[in-house]
Order: structure tokens, then sequence, then C-alpha cells
């Protein structure tokens, strides 16, 4: 996410479900013209300050918002998937996303039922997907929180899997049914310790939240949000960098170092 | 009454009455994330839970938690699906209540997370998350709200999570837990059930933008027994949620 703002690109369309505040730092930084989303913020303390300026009052530039909830955005992706151009649902009626919506549409239902609603599809040029191990192949074993990330892989003209690890091709197909993102999807893997910090990644990292107050706090001015985005965005190369910037002892307290494996699953034919 | 709770504890208190035992609840965050543990630990032992990040739970987090998606929520759930997948269950009617913050209500229990120019200047919120979903499609909805004359309003500026409406097809807006009580919500209005200790009719009528119904005799909220509060005090230890100077967000 730093990386795209580092690297200066313009004019892009966010999609998620709840984002959290790599779309505000996004948005702050000037590289976003149109979010597609459900929820803007920061977990931390509601409102996404950068988001709110870009909205409110166009800095530092205007955006446009195509709201959703978030069954809507997974649907709309699910469509792509699917290869189909909508798919219906019952959520949203009587409320105003769903009013004048440019991709969430009234049908009738051909089988004479109630009276769904049509959410068209949406693919996204590019997922970034978070994963815990994959193979050079791009195949990825994912576990615990899911959320979209599959459904925005399999929607996605190119698909970017960034690990924990990459390991060898005998680790994944060992547990098929953990490999959620076959590598027929994936343009690239990177191997990235640590990228999705300061959020958490089952059985690796645990959740850093003083990050989240601190940018909650800083980002409250444009100033202050200028000053975190030098600080921990510009003058770094990458995310090695970063995790030195946290220090050994922030990062060491951060790494989960129990185990509790699951029980083995026997793939005997 | 001595103040040995806080008024967010005992809001969690009256959100763990709001489950009955044996019922699948869609779980929020903040107040009713501790609600939910709150019942399962005294009378709602069966009762299970379900996240819109796709986690299936029948037992509170294993630590304290800052959002669903942190990892002693996953560990030792039942199962981690996607969020489709519980948005289905949801859909397909197998969700009895779930719970919804807003920052505006109005008298039909519509909710706005949206935008809102109450103040005079357009203030842009988050946005629904999941919010409009449960309001949709649960069997019935608990709404938690900070109760603040310019958050209760004759009409919210955009209806982000649907209140009752002609036409609904399931559940709708039952109760509603404020700073101030617990209100019965049906499409008629909001009816006052139970006033928080040492609040007044006529400071509830104050702080509320729209008229209500107030019963003439109306009881206080049952204060929380120390079985209650010992396990509040053992899932949010420091207070983060239910301080009483929890920032309202």
């Amino acid at each position: 996410m730093h990386e795209i703002i580092r690297q200066g690109r313009k004019e892009l369309t966010l999609i998620g479900p709840i984002s959290d505040m790599a779309f505000d730092q996004l948005i702050g930084a000037g590289t976003v013209a149109r979010v597609v989303a459900a929820w803007i913020g920061n977990v931390a303390g509601g409102s996404g300050y950068g988001f709110r300026r870009a909205f409110e009052q166009g800095i530092p530039r205007p955006i446009v918002v195509e709201d959703h909830s978030n069954f809507t955005v997974g649907l709309a992706l699910k469509a792509a998937a699917m290869g189909v151009p909508f798919l219906p649902t019952f959520t949203g009626l009587g409320g105003d996303i769903v009013r004048n919506h440019p991709r969430i549409k009234p049908i009738d239902d051909p089988f004479g039922g109630p009276a769904p609603l049509a959410v068209g599809a949406l693919r996204p040029d590019v997922a970034i997907v978070h994963v815990q191990r994959a193979d050079k192949e791009g195949n990825a074993h994912l576990w615990g929180n899911l959320g979209l990330t599959v459904e925005a892989a399999y929607a996605a003209r190119r698909t970017i899997v960034v690990c924990e690890e990459i390991v060898s091709e005998d680790v994944i197909r060992s547990d098929p049914n953990r490999t959620v993102i076959p590598g027929l999807l994936t343009t690239a893997v990177v191997e990235e310790p640590g990228g999705a910090l300061p959020s958490s990644v089952q059985g690796y990292w645990r959740r850093d939240f003083e990050p989240f107050l601190a940018y909650h706090r800083l980002s409250r001015t444009r100033e202050g949000f200028e000053a975190w985005l030098r600080e921990w965005v510009l003058e770094l190369a990458g995310r090695p960098a970063y995790l030195r910037k946290m220090g050994d002892a922030a990062v060491e307290r951060l790494r989960v170092r129990e185990q509790r494996l699951a029980a083995p699953a026997n793939f005997a034919p | 009454m001595t103040a040995s709770y806080t008024r967010r504890e005992l809001m969690v208190v009256a959100a763990g009455r709001e489950i009955h035992d044996h019922e699948v609840v869609f779980v929020g965050m903040r107040l009713p994330l501790l609600g939910f543990g709150l019942a399962k630990a005294t009378h709602a032992p069966d009762a299970v839970g379900l996240f819109e990040n796709g986690v299936i739970r029948d037992r509170p987090a294993e630590a304290f938690i800052y959002t669903m998606g942190d990892p002693p929520n996953i560990a030792g759930a039942i199962t981690c699906l996607g969020l489709l997948d519980v948005m289905s269950l949801l859909q397909a009617g197998r969700v009895n209540v779930g719970f919804i913050g807003g920052a505006e209500i109005d008298p039909l229990g519509n909710l706005n997370t949206t935008r809102t120019s109450s103040g005079g200047t357009l203030v842009r919120l988050p946005g629904s998350g999941g919010g409009g979903d449960i309001a949709s499609l649960a069997g019935r909805t608990v709404l938690i709200m900070e109760h603040e004359p310019r958050r209760f309003r004759e009409r919210v500026d955009y209806v982000t999570s649907p209140g009752h409406f002609p036409g609904r097809r399931r559940g709708g807006p039952a109760t509603l837990i404020t700073t101030l009580g617990v209100f019965d919500l049906s499409p008629s209005g909001v009816r006052v059930r139970t006033l928080h200790p040492g609040v007044s009719p006529k400071q509830v009528r104050e702080a509320t933008g729209f008229a209500l119904e107030l019963p003439e005799t109306v009881p206080a909220t049952p204060a929380p027994t120390a079985d209650e509060l010992a396990y509040i005090r053992t899932a949010d230890p420091e207070g983060f949620w239910t301080g009483d100077s929890m920032k309202s967000g």
C-alpha cells in the first residue's frame, strides 16, 4: 500500500468492504479518485480524517464514493468471480444506499417471488491479498480471517499474492483444502514478512494497536497527516525499512511465537 | 445509587439481556461484543455468534480484542468462513438477532452512518459496513446509540440501515439501548422501556429530537449483578470499551 504512494500513482479506484486506515492513507496522499466500499475509517476511532478531508473539502483532491454495504461489495466481486453480470439479493431494501445506485438495481424475480435487487459485477484490475504462505507458482494458503480475500482474487484481472513466507510446493500440496487461491489466478508472489503490519496475521503477527491510535491523532490535521506520511512512507525505501524503523523490540513483541497447530488431516489415497 | 458501575457497563448488560439462549447472534464490535460474551457467560450459554469477517464462534474471544479479525477471535472459533458465507446465513433467515450502532436515528429506527448536515456543514461518516445488511436481514435488531438531541432526529439525512417501513420482509428494530435508557421500537415509534438509574423522564425527553411514548411509570434499567460486572471487567480489564471516557466514534 505504501509503495503505491511512493510510486506516485494517481487516479486509483479503491475497492473493499470495511477498509481500514490504509485506505485513509492512500486517499490522504492524493492517489485516489474513487472509492467503492462499505466503510471507510479507522478501527481505532471511527472517523478517517484523510477520507473526510477529501470528501468534505476536496483536500488534497476530491473523491467520489460508491457507497455499499459489506454484502453488496461482496456480491459485486462474487458476480465478477463467477462470470455473471449480477447477483440478486434482498439486502438494502428500504434504505438509501440502493436508491439511484449505479451498480444496484431493482429487478423482478422471473420465478414470481418477491422482487430482489441486482448487484452488478465489479471486476478490479488488480487484487492485492496478504496470506500466510504460498509457493513460487502463487498457490496460496490462507487461514483465519477470510473476509472477501478469496472473492477479490477470483474477481480481479490480476492478483498479487503477498505472503509471510514462500514455501515449497510440497507444503501447499500437503493440505490442498487450505489453498484458497490457486496459482492460475496469481500474477505475482511477493515474500514480505510483516507486510500487513500493524494489522494482524493469524499465527504470525499480533495486531499493533498503537499505530492506529497514533495515526488517528496525527491525521486529524492535514499538517499532521503530511508529517506522518513523510516519516512512515516517503522517507522509507520499503517494508524492511519500515520494520527497522519500528525497532527490533517492537517487532519481536508483535511476532507470534506460540504454536497452536491444527490437527493433521490425512490425505492418504 | 452509588457509582459502582459505569453507564457503558450498564449498556453492555442491557445488550446481553437481549440475547436469548440458543439464539444465533450477529455480533458487532464494541459493546455488543462484550454483551455477547456476557450472555454466554450467564443466561445464554448456548448462543452462537456470527462475525461479518466470516468467523462463527460460541465462546468469547480468548483475550482482549480491538477488532473481530484479531487473532484471539479466530483461535478456538467453530469455523472461519468468508464474509459472503455469514451474510448468506443472515439472508437465509438463520440469524435471530443482530446488533448495530448509528450516529443518528429517527422514530422508525432508521440509522444514519453515512453522512449528515445536521450541524450546518456536511460531515462524512464511515458508512454502512455490515450495518445495512444486519438491519435488512436479521430476525430482529438491537440498536445502540449515544443519546444526544442532535443524534435523535425527526428524519435522518440518509438511511444507511433501514428501520421499519411498509413492505419489510422480515425483522426490524426491536430494542434501542442508549446512554440514557432502553426503548422498545415498532412501526408506531419509540416507547421508553426503562431509564438508567438517575435519568429523569424530562432529561430523556430533552435529549430526544422527536416525540417519545413515555409511560406514566417507567422502571429503572436493572443494575448489573456482581457476576455480570465480574465478567465485563475480565473481558475489558482496562475499561477500553466500558470506561466512562470511551469515545463514541
